[in-house]
């Protein structure tokens, strides 16, 4: 009889899961369908690139230059041992480009941007916004969520740029600046380490994702939250639970697939 | 605020973000000496290779004068077969010869290439015949244990008592 019982939770637990990422997708496919409004009135993506990007450009860039001066001391301590201090550069631009710049970037960007926007579509619902909206027979998805998607898939790679960039300037300071290393050896041992093709443009290329990956879950706990008080606070919790999951997953595969050879 | 306004803060936004990728792409990649265009190919038998990798750089006297393009095994002779485009403008004569080399003491492997004397170039599509294979060190430690052993062995037994096998 119990064996019965928790059989059919287990089979109503994996049914729920399925058919939660197979309503995902079709938002992904439906939003993608109605996005045709970023050409026709492109003010409103700019807005939300303004709300979404300008106002995370502070923290994005104060977060790069102290994970930067954090790089290049620990870095230090360690080439230190082997007598390769030149090294340093290169230590520092690489882990930026490949690793930190886009993850912390899409981490900090779930937590800046992504529980706003999860906030806002929520109280749209729970305001009975949305609707209201659709009864004017104005489509809630492409008036409301297609400019805030396209929004945050522009704004995440350019933030990313900003924090790799602050970051090899914060780890250019303490090494250079404060510690004493030639500063010729520290960017010639960077430009020949770094290639812009597989490190650069491969992080740029992680951060695009980590950008539709993060705007695209905020979106939907939105979109899919209990119009109450509660509900909205639970999908903003979500948003950066599920976020920064889906980010460090992501980046494991992303970079398996990238710098495996 | 009024949406003028909003669209000079978006594309100043914009702005920095294509300042930071150029500088990303300028000062810490090498994008700006990449002027590299390559205009043929020379290939190479290398008996080892050692931890030669493809993109590496080959040089004369210090200067990069080409790059690694492509590394196979030869199953006839079992060589292996390095294809090297060579950058424009740089021509080497006939009897030039390639080494395998390394970059202090644990750095990069990288291949010299050695001008010879002949009055003809190599053309493209070339094969360089003289090679050197990388300097593998087990090898070099084996090769000198075996020596001293060797010397030691001959210098401490008696003729006769001999375990060496005769010849």
């Amino acid at each position: 009889m119990s064996l019965n019982t928790s059989l059919t939770s287990v089979g109503r637990g994996i049914r729920i899961r399925v058919s939660g990422l197979g309503t995902f997708a079709r938002f992904f496919w439906l939003l993608l369908r109605r996005s045709g409004i970023v050409f026709s009135r492109p003010r409103l993506v700019s807005q939300q690139i303004h709300f979404i990007g300008n106002y995370s450009l502070l923290i994005i860039a104060v977060s790069g230059l102290f994970v930067g001066f954090v790089l290049g001391l620990q870095g230090y301590y360690t080439l230190n041992r082997y007598g390769s201090e030149e090294a340093l550069g290169l230590l520092v631009a690489l882990s930026l480009t490949r690793e930190l710049g886009p993850v912390v970037t899409a981490l900090l960007f779930a937590g800046r941007a992504g529980t706003s926007l999860t906030a806002e579509i929520g109280l749209m619902k729970a305001g009975e916004q949305l609707a209201a909206m659709e009864v004017m027979a104005v489509d809630p998805v492409r008036r409301v969520l297609a400019p805030r998607f396209w929004g945050g898939v522009i704004a995440m790679p350019i933030l990313a740029a900003v924090f790799s960039m602050v970051g090899i300037l914060g780890g250019w300071v303490v090494g250079v600046l404060m510690i004493g290393i030639d500063t010729g050896a520290f960017w010639s041992q960077m430009q020949s380490g770094v290639d812009v093709w597989k490190d650069i443009m491969n992080g740029v290329i992680k951060s695009v994702v980590f950008g539709v990956a993060v705007t695209l879950i905020a979106l939907y706990e939105g979109w899919q939250c209990r119009p109450t008080p509660e509900g909205v606070a639970r999908a903003t919790t979500r948003t950066v639970v599920a976020g920064s999951l889906a980010v460090l997953g992501l980046d494991f595969l992303l970079t398996a697939l990238m710098f495996s050879n | 605020m009024s949406s003028e306004k909003t669209d000079w803060w978006v594309g100043l936004f914009v702005l920095l973000g294509g300042i930071a990728l150029a500088f990303l792409a300028l000062r810490a990649a090498n994008l700006s000496s990449f002027s590299f265009s390559p205009s043929y190919t020379l290939s190479a038998k290398f008996d080892n290779i050692g931890g030669l990798k493809v993109r590496a750089p080959v040089k004369s006297a210090g200067v990069v004068v080409g790059r690694v393009s492509s590394i196979t095994l030869d199953t006839k002779t079992y060589q292996a077969v390095v294809r090297i485009d060579m950058e424009k403008g740089f021509l080497f004569p006939l009897d030039s010869s390639a080494k395998i080399l390394t970059s202090g003491l644990l750095g990069e492997q990288y291949i010299g290439l050695e001008a010879g004397g002949d009055e003809t170039n190599l053309p493209d599509n070339g094969m360089i015949q003289y090679t050197q294979s990388a300097i593998v060190l087990e090898s070099l430690i084996s090769q000198f244990l075996f020596n001293t052993a060797e010397k030691q062995g001959s210098q401490t037994t008696a003729p006769g008592a001999s375990d060496k096998p005769q010849k």
